[in-house]
């Protein structure tokens, strides 16, 4: 039986999905069986992510009202081994579907897949209802400004009224030199504001832009940062005990040098 | 000369910690769902209450949910007023 693991922030635009898309890849990469849910109905957004926006011939309405088969509207990722997608419908609306069908639908894919992962829409109406119906644990997703840790604030709130206790923080896009400056809240400063258990902490990474352009999960890229923590996650999700990344650590003595150089540079101004 | 205090970050106040303190103001709000009009209704009772007995500056009185430290450094919430008087009233039996 698996785990059903909504990925959750309130606000919008924090990175849910490049979230929900790179800790399936990763898992995946692991050797899990993994299904991604899109449950932005309307919005879809986590198969252009993927880049299988090509390959939809069914969606998640057609499922809960019983057009396809379950197995019809799965995609399967031909990247990653054990990887699917169920992508959202994109022409309905969130009311497409109900919260006790999303329970059901959930039920059934926890008997195929180790781990569900469900993309949840931005707000906290139905959409957001919906996506939370068949979850067994939450993660959430917030970078380090006052809107957004609002938000997820917020957000915490409704999981527990939920019955979704202790939900997991991904801090993510943190930037080491804002963070340096004091410019930026840091990763003590957010978890003691929200007082929740900390899962990962993703650095600010343009290869996850270039990754999304062409449709490829950051998880692939070796060299990237984003891509790193991302794996660090989703082995923190399989129980192994990681530590967190030391952002500090990837500056070496040159980029040390350089960001002392361009200080001065900056004060002579 | 350098201002030797801001090249090593101190003696300015860094945005974080602004925001930072933001936030816990306005998550006190948000957690205990209380909203300014909810407060501006405690507000007007108490200045009714007070007003029976003393005369206090209406426009300066301020009320809010703070912060509190505690010794174990944890922070409780208190319903803080500040409540400037004029002037005691002289209500005869009260007096001596």
């Amino acid at each position: 039986m698996g785990e059903v693991i909504v990925i959750t922030s309130g606000k919008g635009g924090v990175g849910k999905t490049t979230t929900t898309a790179n800790i399936g890849a990763a898992l995946a990469l692991s050797g899990k069986k993994v299904v991604l849910v899109d449950a932005d109905i309307g919005l879809r957004n986590l198969d252009v992510v993927m880049g299988l926006e090509n390959r939809i011939v069914y969606d998640l309405v057609d499922v809960v009202e019983k057009v396809c088969r379950l197995k019809q509207a799965l995609i399967k990722d031909k990247r990653f081994e054990g990887l699917y997608l169920l992508p959202a419908a994109q022409t309905k609306d969130k009311t497409a579907v109900s919260p006790q069908q999303m329970q059901e639908l959930c039920e059934q894919l926890k008997e195929e897949f180790d781990y569900v992962l469900i993309d949840c829409p931005a707000g906290i109406e139905q959409g957001f209802k919906n996506a939370i119906a068949g979850a067994d644990s939450a993660i959430v997703v917030t970078v380090p400004e006052v809107s957004a840790v609002r938000d997820a604030d917020r957000i915490i709130g409704l999981l527990a009224a939920n019955d979704l206790m202790d939900p997991k923080l991904i801090i993510n896009r943190i930037r080491i030199d804002m963070v340096r400056r004091g410019d930026m809240m840091n990763i003590d400063d957010t978890i003691d504001i929200l007082g929740v258990d900390l899962l990962g902490v993703v650095p600010d990474d343009e290869k996850v832009v270039i990754s999304t352009n062409k449709g490829e999960p950051a998880v692939l890229d070796e060299d990237s940062l984003a891509g790193q923590a991302y794996r660090n996650i989703a082995r923190r999700l399989m129980g192994e005990n990681v530590p967190i990344m030391d952002l500090d650590m990837d500056e070496g003595f040159l980029a040390k040098l350089k960001r002392w150089f361009s200080m001065g540079k900056k004060r002579s101004y | 000369m350098i201002d030797l205090f801001k090249f090593f970050g101190k003696g300015e106040s860094k945005s974080k910690d602004i925001a930072k303190e933001r936030l816990k103001l306005v998550l006190i709000h948000d957690r205990a769902n209380i909203s300014p009009k909810f407060l501006d209704m405690i507000k007007d009772d108490i200045i009714k209450v007070i007003s029976s007995y003393m005369e206090i500056e209406e426009a300066d009185l301020d009320i809010r949910l703070s912060r509190i430290p505690q010794d174990d450094d944890t922070y409780s919430t208190a319903l803080v007023a500040n409540i400037p008087i004029k002037r005691v009233k002289n209500i005869g039996p009260n007096r001596g």
